[in-house]
């Protein structure tokens, strides 16, 4: 369907398109409509723009139904990789630091 | 005398709602005949290059044919970024757009050309706005609703500041002529939707003719967009948009 509906989400980070600078974002709009370029009847749409500056530039995304679901699948595979990663860095980084505090004191 | 004539075609600018300066798209047939006037009110994704190809095909066909471009508040960019700030702005609102097409219809009946007779066609949000100018705007020969949806307004939510009475309950309003297109498998209008627009029109004793087709669904016109596009129902369609045309503007 044609429709207004839009779900806004709230964002701290940049985005790049092709031939761009990188932009500062704060908000993805999101809607399961028509697509504008994609040849899908339905498409779920990401505009991510930055409304502090107005919200004039976007880089935006249309993808089929399907593809949303595995991205958001895979979203949520890498945040948790990478934050089981992240606390395995910073466990080690503690017990280099202790190393290295037993090291200098050799000397 | 060519099988087939020329046509002119170019950007104009026009002075649309409130005095606005906007452009719009402008297709004629070349040579000195009257001819009747058609506004061609753009789809939701945008003024983009299906609608100004539409323009043209009224223009091919004998018609002077005007669509304008309803985002032009939104500064420069492309079609598609443009269709993006007025979708998270929540469209445009309907006094602004009876504004631009009440202008349009005043711009072609300034032009030398002009046969007095003025149609408005539109597609998608375009098909809304066309049955709401029918309701609104006085001076249209003849209507044709292209799939519009939320002529028909189901959730009372959806009602706002922008769009603040479903087109229906301003059918009683309607004078001209209506030609309704539509696909049964739409979402939007749905079957249901189109139905009950049809039986406001009965009762009303509003002269209407709607079509439905099978195996089509929202934008079958749209060859742009090959999930929409059915090619024979389009074919279909587009005779019975020039039939009707023909019996009302000549």
């Amino acid at each position: 369907m044609c429709s207004y509906i839009v779900e806004k989400a709230k964002l701290f980070g940049t985005a790049k398109g092709p031939g761009s600078e990188w932009m500062k974002v704060d908000t993805a709009n999101v809607y399961y409509d028509h697509p504008y370029e994609a040849q899908l009847d339905h498409a779920l749409c990401v505009d991510f723009v930055c409304e502090a500056q107005g919200g004039r530039e976007r880089v935006a995304i249309e993808i089929s139904r399907e593809s949303a679901l595995e991205l958001i699948e895979k979203i949520k595979a890498a945040l948790a990789s990478g934050d089981d990663a992240h606390s395995k860095a910073a466990e080690a980084q503690c017990s280099l630091a202790g190393s290295q505090a037993e090291v200098a004191a050799l000397f | 005398m060519s099988y087939y004539s020329g046509l002119t075609a170019e950007t104009i600018e026009f002075q649309g709602h409130k005095g606005d300066k906007g452009e719009a798209y402008y297709a004629r047939p070349t040579g000195n005949a009257k001819v009747g006037g058609v506004v061609v009110i753009m789809h939701m994704p945008g003024w983009d290059e299906w609608i100004i190809e539409t323009t043209r095909k009224l223009a091919h066909h004998g018609y002077a044919a005007i669509s304008p471009h309803l985002y032009f508040r939104e500064g420069t960019g492309s079609p598609d970024d443009l269709g993006a700030r007025v979708r998270a702005a929540g469209g445009v609102a309907d006094d602004t757009v009876m504004g631009d097409v009440e202008a349009c219809m005043k711009y072609l009946r300034a032009q030398p050309n002009s046969n007095g007779k003025i149609g408005v066609i539109g597609f998608c949000s375009g098909g809304r706005h066309t049955y709401l100018a029918g309701c609104r705007l006085q001076g249209i020969d003849a209507l044709v609703d292209c799939w519009g949806g939320n002529v028909v307004v189901d959730d009372p939510k959806a009602l706002n500041d922008k769009r603040p009475v479903a087109p229906i309950d301003l059918t009683e309003k309607i004078t001209a002529p209506l030609l309704g297109l539509f696909g049964n498998d739409d979402e939007n209008p749905n079957r249901d939707q189109v139905n009950r627009t049809e039986a406001m029109l009965k009762k009303l004793g509003k002269n209407h003719e709607f079509h439905r087709y099978d195996g089509a669904g929202h934008a079958f016109f749209n060859y742009s967009r090959a999930p929409a596009y059915r090619g024979d129902q389009a074919a279909d369609g587009w005779k019975k948009v020039f039939a009707f045309f023909k019996k009302h503007l000549g």
